[in-house]
């Protein structure tokens, strides 16, 4: 067990160190969410204009950008699964007396710590777009942050199990991260949309993580949160349920980990 | 009666349809440098990962500092050092940082691991570069600083897979001063896998391997006299009626190679002017020399270690993928 827990704490740390040192992946980070707040927000602020009270289409966004940043970078931790494996940083950590649970957890809490970091960052934008933070905000939006972020790097560090390359990987999560973002009530609300969409949406766990972070800013009396069978959603039953899939697939990586050789 | 610090019996792997290592039995005592020759793909890379608990053995047993390898895992990493083939530091830390998770991964109380890493440095000569990250430095620097990293936690027996592999002349003569020095200073136990010559003259006792197989095992010394002796080479205009005349007149079983006839005698500085003398074809060169690793190897394989390196190779890469995978 002392393995165990000292395997998770090396590895994560050294997922921060690595973060830290290149300068270039926190910038280049910032980029795509940048980009989609910039050009959506003035492209469709003024078309669109409010969507309820008090709430323009950027503050509606932006809560959607957060929990994007938090998938893309999350998704990413399984990236350096892949890079320690082409680069053969894998094999110290696979020979050290660590134990693969150590490590897959490790990997998950390395990359759900950067996400959160970035996360973070992000909330410098809030006073730009005239969204009022409070540190109420911002201490519930943390938890919501790390379970989110657990689970998508879980999920990052599955994929990484069954991928040989960088470019392999990249290629598969850019793939898998359009759809997911798009058809998770990111840049519009998910129920005023054809009903195929809708059912899309809904079961896309994305749209949970961001709804739940959407409610943390905006509070939820606007009416644009997301109704599963007429019951509209909290932010303690959307992270129940973000808490047992990501639980899922931490096993499903700590699994698939082990077994291989 | 030394401690037996690696004991292997019967150890077997197969790749699919493969047969990487096929029974292979040894022991390695404490203080002994042990290397494995062979050619790329003989089964040395596979013996080492099934020695150090990267890879479950398929067959037999083996037991490093007195711990099962497939019951006791955790205790043999503990106890060995590891320098792979390819490099394993990560490149965008610095040398510091990539001892100081070495530390931490193995559990090293602080006060110990920074001692450690000072002594270590400063032998492999980078302590003026221990700041600077890993991706500078040249391979023969990084080759040293995995060797410092490997006996960080104190091993008692450090592994090295093709220590040297890449390295120019120089800088395998300074690693190898490194490991001499080393295992004289902390009764460090070497065991290394190489398919080089000169760097296999390093070691106290050579396991020959071919085809997942052990031919051979003796000093390297010993191993040049079972071979018969010192290694007469000659040329004339016809080769094969050369070797029957030799086969003929002195007994022997000579091999024709590079289109020379080369046999073996017991004493060569006394054989060789009588057989220049009486020798009826007209001769176009003759030389004698001491048996080199590389005829120990021709004879008790009948190829040159080159000769299979190709394909080789490619069982190798097809045995890695699976490991990866």
């Amino acid at each position: 067990m002392t393995e165990i827990w000292r395997g998770v704490w090396v590895v994560a740390y050294r997922e921060i160190l690595r973060f830290v040192a290149d300068r270039a992946r926190l910038l280049s980070s910032f980029a795509m969410p940048l980009l989609f707040l910039v050009v959506f927000g003035a492209g469709f602020t003024r078309t669109i204009g409010a969507l309820a009270q008090g709430v323009n289409y950027i503050q509606f966004m932006y809560p959607g950008i957060i929990a994007m940043t938090v998938l893309t970078s999350s998704l990413f931790a399984g990236m350096s699964v892949v890079a320690d494996r082409e680069f053969g940083f894998l094999k110290e950590i696979l020979v050290a007396p660590i134990g693969r649970t150590g490590i897959v957890l490790g990997k998950a809490a390395g990359g759900s710590l950067v996400a959160l970091v970035q996360a973070l960052v992000m909330l410098v934008l809030a006073p730009i777009l005239g969204v009022k933070l409070t540190p109420t905000l911002v201490l519930s939006l943390i938890p919501v942050v790390i379970i989110l972020s657990l689970g998508l790097s879980s999920l990052g560090v599955l994929i990484a199990s069954f991928m040989q390359s960088q470019q392999g990987f990249q290629l598969f999560v850019q793939i898998l991260i359009f759809p997911l973002i798009f058809l998770a009530g990111v840049f519009f609300p998910v129920n005023n949309v054809p009903a195929w969409m809708e059912v899309i949406s809904k079961v896309n766990p994305l749209t949970y993580g961001v709804d739940a972070i959407r409610q943390i800013f905006l509070g939820s009396a606007h009416g644009l949160g997301v109704t599963v069978f007429g019951h509209t959603m909290t932010v303690a039953s959307e992270m129940a349920l973000v808490g047992i899939l990501g639980a899922f697939l931490l096993l499903g990586a700590v699994i698939v980990f082990n077994r291989q050789e | 009666m030394r401690v037996k610090v690696i004991e292997v019996e019967n150890l077997s792997r197969r790749f699919g349809k493969i047969e990487a290592v096929k029974e292979v039995s040894f022991a390695i005592e404490e203080g002994e440098i042990f290397g494995f020759l062979g050619p790329n793909g003989a089964g040395k890379t596979t013996t080492i990962n099934m020695l150090c608990t990267l890879l479950r053995p398929g067959g037999g047993s083996a037991r490093v500092n007195g711990f099962d390898v497939v019951r006791q895992r955790s205790d043999v990493r503990r106890s060995i050092g590891l320098v792979f083939q390819q490099s394993t530091l990560d490149e965008q830390l610095s040398a510091e940082q990539n001892l100081r998770f070495h530390g931490y991964a193995y559990g090293i109380p602080a006060a110990q691991r920074e001692q450690r890493m000072n002594d270590l440095l400063t032998m492999v000569e980078l302590n003026d570069r221990r700041k600077h990250k890993v991706r500078t430095f040249s391979g023969g620097m990084k080759r040293r600083l995995e060797i410092a990293r490997g006996l960080l936690h104190l091993p008692r027996v450090l592994f090295l897979d093709e220590p040297t592999l890449g390295l120019d002349p120089q800088t395998r003569k300074h690693i190898w001063d490194y490991l001499h020095d080393l295992r004289q200073r902390e009764n460090l136990t070497i065991f290394l896998t190489t398919h080089y010559m000169d760097e296999a003259e390093n070691c106290g006792r050579i396991a020959v391997i071919d085809h997942g197989r052990i031919v051979a095992m003796d000093s390297p010394d010993g191993l040049k006299n079972a071979v018969g002796g010192d290694l007469v080479t000659f040329s004339t205009a016809d080769t094969q009626a050369a070797a029957e005349l030799v086969r003929q007149r002195y007994h022997v079983e000579p091999q024709i190679q590079d289109g020379q006839v080369r046999f073996h005698v017991t004493s060569g500085e006394t054989f060789l002017p009588d057989f220049v003398r009486e020798f009826p074809q007209r001769l176009l060169s003759v030389g004698l020399r001491r048996p080199t690793l590389e005829d120990v190897f021709l004879s008790l394989t009948g190829h040159e270690i080159r000769d299979s390196e190709l394909d080789a190779k490619d069982l190798m890469r097809q045995g890695m993928q699976r490991w990866q995978r």
